[in-house]
């Protein structure tokens, strides 16, 4: 009987967790005469990939007409450099910070843990100002500098705290055999990092996918990430409101980053510790 | 200050050369300037903007303190900073309560554990403003949840709180906690995992009953992981912009805007340079409040 009561709290708070995706959906394969009658619920009279591919290739992101397309490739081709990079850097000063310790380093860590935490609007006037003054703003490439800046305090945090439970004695050992810094980081300790790689990538990925806020400060319509698009596409007030192409629009958004959290659960739940400090 | 650690600096190893020597100082020389310049640098700027009369482009006319002076004579700042209390309070008191309870129940040897995992971990996968636009659809009064609920016969049912002023940031909150409240039950449940288990046998033996185990033994060793959940939580709520921009705009009017919101329009969008930065300080400032004292207490503890 108590178990019993268990499994439907779970199944209930289940129900709750899954609705909102489920009415997206099913939203999305209803046409909008349907939709109209009110019924979020109900299943689609006629299922219907109309609104899927007017979401992709047709809906209205501005002035400009060709769908999320667009806009996705751009979030791709900001994520792709912008996780590689700092999820490497991040290795490397993890790295230097745990085996190469020297005077000032814990100094150095505490300095670079506010920029975990930071809530960014303390730097968004002064990063524009940058930006505009190297000709960035509004590229992809300013965005690129913008995740890579950004994202060196939490994958350093990751790196760092990983490599404490290394033994020292590894890289001493490299050392005294004559490797240097970069040859005993590249042949001990990269092969031994590849779960924490798979971790900050995937925290790095699924944080740069989602970002909103440097994608709507420093963009500009034509290096809009898919976040500034949608957002466009489902909260434009002109012309009659097509909630289907709207809840296809956010399903295309979110698929790259549930993909990667179905495939590799595991490594997404550690990443989500990163914020749980340890000294 | 953090304790730091009893310092063991490697003597150097013979046949190194100068490089080697430097090298770890080299390699995180870029990030170092990346600190110096992009976090404290940049906001030492942010500072002194706030401290003039820039609008629509920075001038260096030292103003002193009025634009804190207009900050918080600025209605829609009162209201926008209230709220950060309100949403803050509701937000991380159901995410915990929610979390807490969830990892209890999984805590339960209960069966497919991994399965309810992802279902309550899903959300954080999701972006912001995917999450405002699914609940903007479904808090559609016309055609969402209200329209729905009525149809099955309950005509009275009114469920409108993105139109209603007093209640539009509530609507924040359960979009918030839709997210949120998986990551509350992720770390929760670790914690508990790592309690030992003879802990729990022993008040086995003395009789106690499982809920007593809980509430008086297991809850108040997860004392750590409460001070984590409640900090990082915290941090999220000022951090929250995406949310409030596409679910609710800060409408109606600007019932439901937070001090992220405002600090956009004024900065970028309205030409407030200074107003912005202002706004900005101070968001630094309630920030620095909750994680100082985090960072020190969580570098100081044992290992």
């Amino acid at each position: 009987m108590r178990r019993l009561l268990l499994y439907a709290l779970l199944a209930g708070t289940a129900l709750l967790f899954l609705a909102p995706l489920y009415v997206m959906l099913v939203t999305s394969l209803k046409p909008l005469a349907q939709i109209r009658a009110g019924a979020i619920f109900a299943l689609p009279d006629a299922p219907s990939l109309a609104a899927w591919a007017k979401a992709w290739s047709g809906a209205c992101v501005g002035a400009s007409c060709g769908g999320l397309e667009p806009y996705y490739a751009n979030s791709a081709l900001i994520a792709a450099p912008s996780v590689a990079l700092s999820v490497l850097i991040g290795a490397v000063n993890g790295y230097a910070l745990t085996k190469w310790r020297f005077r000032g380093a814990e100094l150095f860590f505490a300095a670079l843990l506010l920029g975990v935490f930071v809530p960014f609007q303390t730097i968004l006037i002064p990063m524009a100002r940058t930006l505009a003054a190297l000709g960035l703003f509004g590229s992809l490439w300013g965005l690129i500098l913008v995740h890579i800046v950004y994202g060196l305090p939490v994958t350093t945090l990751l790196f760092r705290n990983f490599y404490l439970g290394v033994p020292d004695d590894i890289v001493r050992a490299a050392r005294l055999d004559g490797a240097g810094f970069f040859a005993a980081f590249r042949y001990v300790i990269l092969p031994l990092s590849l779960p924490m790689l798979a971790v900050a990538a995937i925290l790095q990925f699924t944080g740069i996918w989602n970002d909103f806020l440097f994608g709507v400060v420093f963009s500009s319509p034509g290096s809009a990430p898919v976040t500034v698009a949608l957002n466009n596409i489902a909260g434009s007030n002109f012309g009659a409101k097509e909630y289907n192409v709207d809840m296809a629009a956010a399903l295309l958004t979110a698929l790259p980053t549930l993909f990667v959290y179905v495939l590799s659960g595991r490594y997404f739940v550690r990443g989500l510790g990163a914020g749980a400090v340890r000294g | 200050m953090p304790r730091f650690r009893s310092a063991f600096l490697p003597s150097p190893i013979k046949g190194e050369g100068f490089f080697d020597r430097y090298a770890a100082r080299l390699a995180l020389a870029p990030t170092a300037v990346v600190a110096a310049v992009f976090l404290y640098g940049f906001a030492g700027w942010t500072g002194w903007i706030s401290l003039t009369n820039s609008t629509l482009l920075p001038r260096n006319d030292f103003a002193g303190l009025a634009q804190y002076a207009k900050l918080w004579s600025n209605p829609r700042w009162l209201v926008a900073y209230g709220n950060l209390f309100i949403y803050g309070v509701c937000f991380i008191g159901f995410c915990v309560a929610i979390g807490l309870s969830l990892a209890i129940l999984l805590d339960r040897r209960v069966r497919g554990e991994g399965l309810w995992r992802a279902i309550y971990l899903y959300p954080l996968a999701i972006s912001f403003v995917v999450t405002g636009t699914a609940w903007r659809w479904i808090m559609d009064p016309t055609m969402g949840l209200q329209a729905a609920v009525q149809g099955w016969g309950w005509s009275g049912f009114s469920f409108d709180w993105l139109n209603d002023p007093n209640r539009a940031i509530y609507a924040l909150v359960i979009a918030g906690v839709w997210q949120s409240s998986g990551f509350v039950m992720a770390v929760f449940l670790a914690a508990l995992r790592g309690i030992d288990d003879e802990i729990v046998k022993a008040a086995r033996i003395d009789g106690a009953p499982t809920w007593k185990i809980y509430a008086f033994i297991l809850v108040p060793m997860l004392r750590p992981a409460f001070l984590t959940v409640i900090v990082l939580l915290a941090v999220a709520v000022l951090r929250n912009f995406d949310l409030v921009v596409v679910l609710t705009g800060g409408g109606p009017g600007y019932a439901s805007d937070l001090p992220s919101r405002f600090m956009y329009d004024m900065g970028f969008r309205r030409d407030q340079l200074a107003l912005g930065a202002a706004s900005a300080v101070i968001m630094f400032a309630t920030f620095l409040a909750i994680i100082l004292p985090y960072l020190a207490s969580e570098l100081r503890r044992p290992r």
